[in-house]
């Protein structure tokens, strides 16, 4: 103990020397407040929305055309909110790409990479576009619904149990396997297509039966409704109920589930039987509630797209709303911008893209800081 | 040999975030001397190794090697001043040989001459006595030898100072005394050598000084000489402790658990079970020793459900019923439907017994969240348990809404132990639970099991430590290549007998 006494004089003697530290390091925070974080990524937004306006400015000038970004950016706005017609548009399409990211939520929990919901969706459509088709002219319409959704829901399901149903039997790799079934159920839209429509364009047309009701004379207001309901529902599902508590067992650890006696393959079989179904619904809304028609478009990528709205949120479907919209706004917004200023439409792909790396680079800013030599040294002394 | 010390370490403080790893830490090795560093875990020990080796860099304070002060970036710094470290896992190439994997990441623009490097290691083994064929694959190598080449490749390199993060934790006795033996032959070779550990026999036996760490912060420096098993422990915890493990005589055992002749063949065709039978009995505490690997983890799963078995019987006495159950290949979930109150505290605790990113609550539920029709778990139940653990069991956390992951080794520890005996088991079976838990951590583990088995619990404990083995249990199974090399009484054995008994196929095998 002596020992140690005389060693920390010597060490006061020698605190003041130099010491080489490299230039900044990078420290994993231990958790941030919540109103921190949320300043974080709303300067994020900020400074993609400055460094998007500096590109645009460059642009439009490079092609003789310059305009203020403030005007660019009011055209963004106009495009989702411009008028009530294009408001509704804009709520339904957040409430469509909501639909789909809740139904890849449990899944993707679970660590199930299904990639597949596209695929999930346009069966769904697909059945929803047979029964309009062929119940449509048979039956009166209150039979004819029900069936209907019925038929999408079991069929989105069906189709998101096969890839399972290989990876609880074989342990086959679900990101290739839900990859590939999107072409598979594109190629079959395609052939019920050829087969309806053999002739001309090749485009169906608007079917005229078994619509989904239209709520207070707003086309668009079902829809949202039974998404916003869904919401609920999926939050429920996913914190309290029982069958929630095991998707995240098996998700955060196959050992553990095992251990406490989870059926782990009958859990991935089950999830995404229900991942499938809520794309089932979506699918439904989609062809009977939007377009009354289908196509292999029908899906229009949202598949994809809702992997990215569902990570921004955490997997938390009450966040998932909020970053849904984002996106939607972003997508509207830009091809307004592209249109009406007559700009080249990639321009739009490049302002979302920029924002959106923005919003996800700031999380680095959450989970990490950086220190500086100096800083460090300053706040030492 | 001059008097400058081999290497020197001054003030040196490291934090992550608002934890403090290291605090002022200072310490100083010799040529031709051992240095212990010892410390309860999360003392800061292995941080401190890094630093010197380059994996972190410290946040103050100044590091002297012979005497000048460097500047160490990184691994590759670490190596120009000769310093080298053998990690705790080993970081070897399994389909490589020695040879190779020694001379791995070795810059040379003209290629590589392997034979001369297999005749380097070879003098390299000669002059310090290790027992090595630089020819061999690593995966047709045991745990030791795997370790030697990790010395040896420091060695390559020309290392003068040497890191060892407990080389003895995978080791049997006696190849821990021909560790130390050449350890002893590098110290008189004039390497400083720097050992962690906190097992004290082998600070007492092994080194020169002693440097103790506790919390992070420096807690002082003494000779070897001058040093008791008691007066290190209290300067490791600050306080005085007593040592001793209780042990009562079993009251009236009876059979509760018969395991006859099963046999397990893994994945990869290997037996990893040969015709065990054993019994555990109610009241008693069977503890099961041998080298790690040698069938323990998949005896503990074949008895839990989570282990198939190629054959034999797992017979449960059922004590409030009188009837018998074979569990073998019964799956977890039919086993409790069974009635058989089974728990288990599995060797992953994190991986396994709980998950590290859910809460203490939701850890809880864990056993529980099946009760009911509901369709929504209960956690008013769950919460109350964790109340109940933090408070009966000391668990130091911010709250109950903490993700597991966040605890220390020894907080997780008691959270999963405190889970498993809740449900008052008849069979309580814990691999390992003591690894890496601090000694006042590890004595509340002790005294939990010992508690289980005054309430009549059939209790397996797999251990490590041979000391606690034969002072906690009341019978030792060991085995040795999935075998049973022999069922001791716990009150008359020696350590020696059971390190013989570990070892024990493996020569027979060679015949």
């Amino acid at each position: 103990m002596n020992n140690s006494a005389t060693n920390d004089k010597n060490i006061k003697d020698q605190k003041q020397h130099k010491v080489h530290d490299p230039l900044f390091q990078i420290v994993k925070r231990d958790g941030m407040e919540w109103y921190k974080a949320l300043g974080i990524r709303l300067g994020a937004i900020l400074i993609a929305l400055v460094v998007c306006a500096l590109v645009l400015v460059l642009l439009t000038n490079m092609l003789g055309t310059p305009y203020n970004p403030i005007k660019i950016y009011k055209t963004m706005f106009d495009g989702a909110f411009g008028s009530a017609r294009k408001t509704w548009v804009t709520m339904q399409d957040v409430a469509m790409l909501l639909c789909v990211s809740l139904a890849v939520t449990p899944a993707f929990k679970m660590k199930f990479w299904n990639i597949g919901a596209e695929g999930q969706t346009l069966i769904g459509g697909l059945c929803a576009a047979i029964c309009m088709r062929y119940l449509g002219p048979a039956l009166p319409d209150f039979l004819t619904i029900p069936i209907m959704a019925v038929a999408c829901i079991i069929s989105g399901a069906l189709w998101a149990i096969i890839p399972a149903f290989f990876k609880a039997k074989f342990n086959t790799n679900e990101t290739l396997f839900t990859l590939m079934l999107n072409y598979v159920a594109m190629q079959i839209i395609r052939i019920f297509i050829a087969i309806w429509v053999p002739t001309g364009s090749g485009v169906l047309s608007r079917i005229d039966n078994a619509h989904l009701p239209i709520l207070f004379g707003q086309k668009q207001l079902l829809n949202i409704l039974v998404v916003a309901i869904l919401t609920v529902i999926m939050y429920i599902y996913m914190r309290y109920s029982k069958q929630g508590y095991e998707i995240s067992v098996v998700g955060e650890s196959e050992n553990t589930a095992k251990y406490i006696g989870i059926n782990v393959k009958k859990v991935i079989i089950r999830t995404m039987a229900i991942s499938g179904a809520v794309c089932g619904i979506a699918g439904l809304l989609l062809v009977a509630g939007r377009d009354y028609t289908v196509s292999a478009a029908t899906a229009g990528g949202m598949g994809f797209t809702a992997i990215m709205v569902s990570w921004l949120a955490k997997f938390n479907p009450f966040v998932m709303p909020l970053t849904s919209f984002l996106i939607v706004f972003l997508e509207r917004g830009a091809s307004e911008m592209a249109s009406r200023l007559r700009l080249n439409e990639s321009i739009s792909d490049v302002v979302t893209g920029i924002i959106i790396f923005f919003i996800i680079g700031c999380e680095f800013f959450v989970n990490y800081k950086i220190l500086f030599r100096h800083s460090k040294h300053n706040k030492e002394v | 040999m001059n008097n400058c010390p081999a290497i020197e370490l001054r003030n040196i403080t490291k934090t992550f975030g608002s934890v403090v790893a290291n605090k002022n830490v200072c310490l100083t090795v010799k040529k031709g001397e051992i240095l212990s560093i010892l410390g309860e875990n999360g003392s800061g020990k292995t941080t401190l190794m890094n630093m010197i080796s380059g994996i972190y860099f410290p946040d103050e304070g100044q590091i002297f090697v012979d005497g000048k002060e460097v500047v160490i970036r990184s691994p590759k710094d670490a190596f120009k001043y000769k310093i080298g470290m053998i990690h705790q896992h080993f970081k070897l190439v399994d389909v490589f040989t020695a040879a190779e994997n020694i001379i791995l990441g070795l810059k040379n623009e003209k290629g590589f001459d392997i034979k001369k490097a297999e005749k380097k290691v070879r003098e390299i083994s000669d002059k310090y006595g290790f027992a090595l064929d630089p020819t061999k694959k690593i995966y047709e190598m045991s745990v030791s030898e795997k370790q030697t080449v990790e010395i040896i490749r420091v060695l390559y390199r020309n290392a003068d100072i040497l890191i060892l993060d407990e080389p003895t934790a995978v080791l049997t006795p006696q190849e821990a005394q021909t560790l130390f033996a050449i350890l002893r032959r590098m110290r008189d070779d004039g390497k400083a050598i720097i050992i962690i550990t906190h097992k004290l026999h082998e600070v007492l036996s092994l080194s020169d000084r002693v440097t103790v760490l506790r919390k992070g912060e420096y807690a002082g420096t003494v000779n070897t000489c001058d040093a008791t098993e008691k007066s290190l422990t209290e300067m490791m915890v600050g306080q005085k402790v007593a040592l001793n493990i209780d042990r009562d005589d079993p009251k009236d055992p009876c059979d509760r658990l018969v395991v006859n002749n099963i046999n397990c063949i893994n994945r990869d065709g290997v037996q990893v079970l040969n015709n065990i039978s054993f019994t555990a009995r109610s009241g008693e505490i069977l503890g099961i020793a041998g080298i790690a690997g040698s069938g323990q983890r998949e005896l503990l799963e074949s008895i839990a459900g989570l282990q198939k078995l190629n054959s034999g019987s797992i017979m449960y006495h059922n004590p409030k019923t009188g009837t018998e159950e074979d569990l073998r290949n019964k799956t977890p979930l039919q086993i409790r439907e069974l009635g058989v109150r089974l728990s288990f505290v599995p060797e992953d605790r994190l991986g396994m017994g709980l998950v590290a990113n859910m809460d203490i609550v939701d850890n809880m539920m864990l056993r529980s969240y099946r009760k009911g029709h509901s369709v929504f778990v209960q956690r008013k139940a769950p919460a109350q348990l964790a109340e109940d653990i933090i408070t009966r069991l000391k668990v130091v956390t911010p709250s109950s809404h903490t993700p597991v992951r966040r605890l220390s080794g020894g907080n997780v520890q008691k959270v999963l132990v405190g889970r498993e005996i809740a449900s008052a088991p008849t069979v309580l079976m814990a691999a390992y639970p003591v690894r890496g838990l601090d000694i006042n951590s590890s004595y509340t583990i002790y005294n939990l099991l010992n508690e289980q088995k005054r309430n009549g619990t059939a209790v397996i404990f797999v251990g490590e430590d041979l000391d606690v083995l034969i002072e906690l249990c009341d019978r030792i199974l060991v085995l040795c290549g999935g075998k049973i090399s022999g069922i001791v009484d716990a009150r008359n054995i020696t350590k020696e007998e059971i390190g013989l008994l570990m070892t024990k196929s493996e020569q027979g095998g060679a015949k």
